[in-house]
């Protein structure tokens, strides 16, 4: 017979069992129903034709449903938004983590999160109203709404995730790495440039692939400012039409339980099957380079 | 306790039963006749307070795929139902009524500055195919011609897909916006830019043009002179009976739905 106090111990346990079980439960429903609703496609059209081609024509008759110019547009913006936010992010935590003041960087940290915090709309918008037609003016370009203002807009949505991991990792360097490396003659910047980033690689690693997977899942701003033309890009002023933009766009009208519609719920796997892969990159690299101590570095 | 439990019993059936009580109406679907539905639904439940009607977007197919499910009584769609939908709805036991309550006229938009007014159909649709990409072969200023279109899901793009395209496809350049007002926001920050909208979203910031030399208005859209126009639909469960036809008759009647159709920026049936 277990004694009340006891009892009440399995409860809590069982209870916060049941919470961390109830994520999981919805995550692998959501999955169950996303591959559910995404395989049929397969059944009319073979899985190379889907991904491999270069034709998004999903209402015509006959349909074409070749996602791979949604594929390359998602990738491009995503690489194109990284060039930007990657250099921002990692300098922006450096700073906050190495070089400024206590009081600055209570300022200024906080300011980097709020980037965070704007919606998503927002930032759509302002692209939109603000920089499309400033492009347009500025290089005399066909249009303003390309995956050059896409990607700037989504490096604006990621600095912040980059910035605030990589600037925990390299505030995680142990104190005696720095100490040393300073009592041995070398300088601030060269200690920052071969001691504290090589020792916080691996966190910095994370931050990338985490900003990364935020870009190409990230919806209503490539909805709002990528252009939306399904062509593989040539130009980074090419308009293009990434995944999510199109998923979200069509999915309202598309027949229910059509081809279009199980066509639309695959691009969700293919996209859902990249953040994935970006998720477990940066898990694995957070774990085999994991940093213990000033000893393994 | 127990008169505790009992009071929520109480409750609870009081909640459940209430909106049985009242009667209520479900209406679903279409964007582009979600403002007409919105209009009618406000003035429709100021003469019958007992009834409360309840409207939400979402496009046609999910406002067909709501009468296929049985979730609403009302689908509004601005294409006529498809031949794969009406086998799902019979197959489900409902028989879909359609009505046409209003006419949409979709115009041809560009930047204001621009100085072509008048495009034949044959060249929105070469302009539509990529095969014409300069305004200076229409008539207008040396510039490159930006293709704005609509989602291919949309209701707005398939009336221009079958009357301005016929069965050729726009061609893979064209941006593709996923709203009227997307549209119409594009066209007015962009001098190059040709896309097409509702007759209801035509204002100051945009130029509309004539197709075939016949400017779209209410009057040319109902005498079929006018190319580019579509009717907008309701459908309902089998013949509307209830609450349900006191709402298509509303809708229907010319001194108060039609007058609404009219505020809300579409051509009226009469």
């Amino acid at each position: 017979m277990k004694t009340p106090r006891a009892f009440r111990e399995t409860c809590i346990k069982n209870f916060f069992l049941l919470t961390a079980c109830i994520s999981i439960l919805v995550l692998t429903l959501i999955m169950a129903f996303l591959f559910i609703q995404g395989m049929p496609i397969f059944k009319t059209v073979p899985v190379t034709d889907f991904l491999f081609g270069s034709n998004w024509y999903p209402t015509s008759e006959p349909p074409d449903f070749g996602i791979l110019p949604l594929i390359a547009a998602s990738l491009a913006v995503t690489f194109v938004s990284s060039l930007m936010a990657i250099p921002l992010g990692v300098m922006t935590a450096i700073y906050l983590a190495e070089i400024c003041s206590r009081r600055a960087r209570n300022i200024v940290k906080p300011i980097v999160e709020l980037l965070a915090a704007l919606p998503s709309v927002v930032i759509g918008f302002f692209g939109m109203v603000i920089v499309a037609p400033f492009l347009q003016d500025y290089f005399d370009l066909d249009t303003g709404l390309n995956l050059f203002n896409a990607s700037i807009m989504l490096a604006f949505m990621s600095i912040p995730t980059i910035c605030t991991v990589s600037e925990d990792a390299i505030y995680a360097v142990p104190g005696e790495l720095k100490e040393a490396s300073l009592g041995l003659g070398a300088t601030h910047w060269q200690t920052i440039a071969k001691v504290i980033l090589p020792a916080s690689l691996s966190g910095i690693s994370t931050a990338v692939i985490l900003g990364m997977s935020r870009a190409i899942g990230e919806t209503m701003v490539v909805l709002m400012v990528a252009g939306g033309a399904a062509l593989i890009p040539l130009s980074i002023f090419d308009p293009v039409r990434p995944m999510p933009a199109s998923i979200a766009a069509e999915m309202a009208e598309a027949p229910f339980q059509s081809d279009h519609y199980y066509a639309l719920f695959a691009t969700g796997m293919v996209l859902f099957i990249f953040t994935l892969i970006f998720n477990m990159v940066a898990e694995h690299i957070a774990h085999k380079h994991k940093q213990t101590g000033a000893a393994t570095l | 306790m127990k008169s505790g439990f009992k009071a929520l019993v109480a409750a609870l059936c009081l909640f459940v039963a209430l909106p049985a009580w009242a009667g209520s109406l479900q209406v679903k679907g279409s964007t582009t006749v979600l403002p007409i539905a919105q209009k009618c639904a406000e003035a429709f439940m100021k003469v019958h307070p007992d009834i409360a009607v309840s409207i939400s977007g979402g496009g046609s197919g999910n406002g067909i795929k709501a009468l296929i499910d049985g979730t609403t009584d009302v689908a509004d769609a601005s294409r006529f139902i498809k031949g794969k939908e009406v086998k799902r709805v019979v197959e489900n036991g409902r028989y879909p009524v359609p009505f046409a309550v209003a006419y949409d006229c979709i115009v041809p938009i560009v930047h204001p500055s621009n100085t072509v007014t008048n495009l034949t159909l044959d060249q929105l649709k070469k302009i539509y195919m990529g095969k014409i990409t300069n305004w200076k072969d229409v008539g207008g200023p040396d510039e490159n011609i930006v293709v704005i279109s609509r989602d291919t899901s949309s209701g707005t793009y398939e009336v221009w897909e079958h009357k301005v395209m016929t069965k050729e496809r726009v061609y893979q350049r064209a941006q593709l916006q996923a709203s009227n007002g997307a549209v119409a926001q594009t066209v007015a920050k962009n001098k190059r830019a040709i896309g097409y909208v509702g007759f209801g979203y035509l204002n100051n910031e945009i130029k509309g043009l004539s197709v075939n030399g016949i400017t779209g208005t209410p009057a040319t859209t109902l005498s079929g002179t006018y190319p580019i126009s579509r009717a907008l639909f309701m459908f309902t469960n089998g013949w509307p009976k209830g609450d349900t036809a006191k709402f298509i008759n509303f809708v229907l009647n010319p001194a108060t739905g039609q007058k609404l159709v009219k505020d809300a920026g579409f051509v009226p049936l009469y």
